[in-house]
């Protein structure tokens, strides 16, 4: 060990104190909360999964799917709903790509607008279409399953907005929008 | 032995208020962990020698039935979520994990914070759930069986589960993060101790499994109070989708209790038989293919729940399988130890104790993942003993072999061998006594969860009562033994078992931020008997002079990139 030198007689650990201050080292550690966050999506994904494996169960469980008496599903409007919401996935990755390549606070604010409008208009439709869907949590096991699948996940989307709305106040340049591109799609 | 030179001019002592309070040091964090767990440990536990009195006579005559079930059932939602999960992953992780990588805390210091003051709370609401009835049909709870007894208790018992989930989440993300993100620069994850390898398989288990028992808890939930059917067969609900749901996440948490025990214990033989670990890189990655055959395995807890033959044949190969990452462990303790120069202190009697306890509960896991046999002892004592030997024989003993360790380390203080030995032989023998013959009663028949029995069990009843009589005593000697030496035991050095991990490098107990200056790693965290250990010198460069295991010639400073070259070409 070059520079170093043993002494048997002496059975314990010396670290130097010559090494860099723990001040200079520390201090800066990079940002983790990016990373955590993506760690929690991973995590809240899993809720998310297991709701909707729980779902596939019934239904391969069930003889009779849905059960006898469920009035029919319109699929029009939530059809509308979907294309709104996958789309305002492009929406918010332009408004991430304004402010990575081209530092455009104003463009990407913009883009983030749409995203909620977006948004919105989609939540609207969902409470539009549970107000007319002609069953309730208690109907039966296939509406229970369908309205804990399809409810959760877009009601986080709702505990989302606050922090969404925080964000556009704070969009600059040096701040990615990574973090909420990632929660929306 | 020679006292370290500290590094400190004096130790700092943490004010008792600081460990009542939202502080988001890593270090009170853990102490805090690791004391709240052990106060609803003696709740627990009085819990359980109330069941083992109304078991000591084949006649239900101590308490009322309904009674009964309600005491088992809390008894084993404390220990699992209120006493085993929160100190082996709360306390001992937070305490240790970012000493041992050279990090000033944990990544997110106040998610910490939140993470543990969910717990106080949360076990207070389960014990109150005791005013109007708590929860009794058993610590898995199926439907629908749970929709029908005592729907206030058993409301609390849901929200009482999902907040320490919850907690438990946070906790596991934070742990993930800070393992990968926040180790010093020169240490890469194969000069990584294997607690800190044990963590990061626990914490992906946290993060992967917990939430499926959030979503099963809601539609529980949902079923109790608002009057849905997921899981009603009498709406149409299939009580099996719960018991998927549920133990895709509780057969993981065993997991969750063992792989940080395995990680403690790791630690502990090397330290206390001053040989390096015995295949460091076997033991970290069989912890990663624990963490992922865990979560492919549940369903061997429902053998007799109806499940099809094909998937009993997949959960029951797979479940075996398991043995073999474990069984690699087991040999690397074994032959750590082997010829070692053991120094047969608490810690490291605790610690050979759980290797042979843990191997009997593993085997008996064995025979229980076999489908033939568990048609048989499903829902015996046998069921119990085993989980017993899994979670006390190996979780608590890795506590225990965790405490006297690092206790040092905590509060500066050194505990009292003497009834640290007197506390190991009471629990030894009381445990033994206590759990041993429940596999006879288990393969002569004996149901667990009913207060009643067959009186030919009564010898082999009595004997448990006695042995667990005897384990609530030896708690005393490690209490008094704890209190006392935290109040006026000897002052402790920085390394008095002479350990490598980067926490014994900073004073007992460690300042603010752990580290005056940023540690260098200069040898494998498991390099004894080499000179180079005696002694760490300084070294400008931070780099890691040797691996784990490495051998002596190894350790001289890394060759250069050109030297490289110029060796390779």
């Amino acid at each position: 060990m070059q520079g170093s030198s043993v002494n048997p007689s002496q059975g314990e650990l010396n670290y130097s104190a010559t090494a860099t201050p723990a001040a200079d080292h520390h201090s800066e550690h990079p940002d983790l909360r990016l990373f955590g966050f993506i760690v929690f999506l991973v995590s809240e994904s899993m809720l998310f999964l297991g709701l909707f494996v729980a779902y596939f169960a019934f239904r391969v469980v069930t003889p009779l799917w849905p059960p006898a008496g469920t009035p029919e599903l319109e699929l029009i409007l939530p059809g509308i709903n979907t294309i709104i919401l996958l789309s305002s996935s492009f929406v918010i990755h332009r408004a991430d790509t304004a402010i990575k390549e081209k530092g455009d606070v104003k463009a990407a604010r913009g883009w983030f607008l749409v995203t909620m409008a977006m948004g919105a208009t989609f939540l609207v439709g969902q409470v539009y279409e549970y107000q007319h869907l002609g069953f309730g949590l208690t109907t039966n096991l296939f509406a229970s399953t369908f309205l804990c699948a399809d409810g959760f996940p877009w009601s986080s989307c709702i505990c989302g907005a606050p922090v969404d709305v925080r964000c556009v106040m704070a969009i600059s340049p040096t701040r990615s929008l990574f973090p909420n591109q990632s929660f929306w799609h | 032995m020679t006292q370290a030179p500290a590094l400190h001019s004096e130790v700092e002592v943490t004010p008792w208020r600081e460990y009542f309070s939202f502080s988001t040091d890593h270090k009170v964090i853990g102490i805090q962990y690791l004391v709240t767990s052990f106060v609803f440990y003696l709740i627990g536990g009085v819990l359980a020698e109330l069941v083992r009195t109304e078991l000591a006579t084949p006649q239900s005559d101590f308490v009322p039935r309904e009674t009964y079930n309600e005491l088992f059932t809390m008894h084993a939602t404390i220990m699992i979520f209120l006493w085993i999960i929160p100190s082996l992953t709360g306390g001992f992780g937070n305490f240790l994990v970012p000493l041992m990588i050279g990090a000033r805390d944990m990544a997110f210091p106040k998610l910490n914070a939140i993470a543990f003051w969910l717990i106080p709370p949360t076990g207070l609401l389960l014990l109150l759930s005791f005013f109007v009835g708590p929860a009794s049909a058993g610590w898995t709870s199926y439907p629908p069986l749970s929709l029908i007894t005592n729907k206030a208790g058993e409301a609390i018992w849901i929200a009482g589960v999902i907040l320490l989930g919850t907690s438990s989440i946070m906790a596991g993300l934070n742990f993930l993060v800070t393992i990968l993100k926040m180790r010093i620069p020169s240490m890469s994850l194969n000069q990584m101790p294997l607690f800190c390898w044990a963590m990061m398989a626990t914490s992906a288990l946290q993060l992967i499994a917990t939430p499926v028992l959030t979503g099963a808890m809601v539609l529980l939930g949902f079923d109790l109070l608002v009057g849905t059917a997921f899981f009603n067969p009498t709406g149409g609900g299939d009580p099996i989708v719960y018991q998927h749901m549920f133990w895709f996440y509780s057969h993981p948490a065993v997991y969750i209790m063992i792989l940080p025990a395995f990680g403690l214990i790791s630690e502990i033989l090397p330290v206390h038989a001053r040989k390096p670990i015995f295949g460091y890189q076997a033991i970290a990655y069989s912890s990663i293919a624990i963490s992922f055959l865990g979560l492919i395995v549940w369903a061997h807890h429902m053998f007799t729940s109806g499940t099809p033959d094909w998937l009993r044949m997949f959960f029951m190969i797979a479940t075996m399988v398991i043995a073999v990452p474990t069984g690699i462990k087991v040999f690397s303790w074994v032959a750590t130890v082997w010829g070692g120069k053991l120094n047969l202190c608490s810690a490291m009697l605790f610690g050979m104790a759980f290797v042979s306890m843990f191997v009997i509960g593993g085997l008996s896991g064995v025979m229980v993942a076999s489908v033939p046999f568990d048609i048989h002892v499903h829902d015996t004592y046998f069921v119990v003993a085993h989980l017993h030997y899994v979670l006390f024989g190996g979780s608590v003993f890795g506590i225990y072999a965790g405490l006297y360790h690092w206790f040092p380390k905590m509060t500066g203080r050194m505990l009292n061998e003497f009834w640290g030995k007197v506390h190991f032989v009471l629990t030894f023998v009381g445990f033994n006594l206590c759990f041993l013959p429940m596999h006879v009663l288990g393969l002569q028949g004996m149901n667990r969860r009913i207060a009643e029995y067959d009186p030919k069990f009564a010898t082999l009843n009595m004997v448990c009562t006695i042995g667990s009589y005897i384990l609530a005593v030896s708690t005393l000697p490690f209490l008094i033994n704890a209190i006392w030496s935290w109040l006026g035991g000897p002052q402790a050095s920085a390394n008095p078992w002479r350990g490598l991990t980067l926490e014994w490098t900073t004073p007992s107990p460690p300042p603010v931020e752990n580290f005056e200056v940023e540690p260098v790693l200069l040898i494998g965290p498991y390099d004894y008997g080499r000179p180079e250990a005696l002694v760490m010198t300084s070294a400008a460069n931070p780099s890691l002079m040797g691996k784990p295991n490495s051998k002596a010639e190894t350790v001289q400073p890394l060759p250069s990139r050109e030297a490289e070259d110029k060796e390779g070409g």
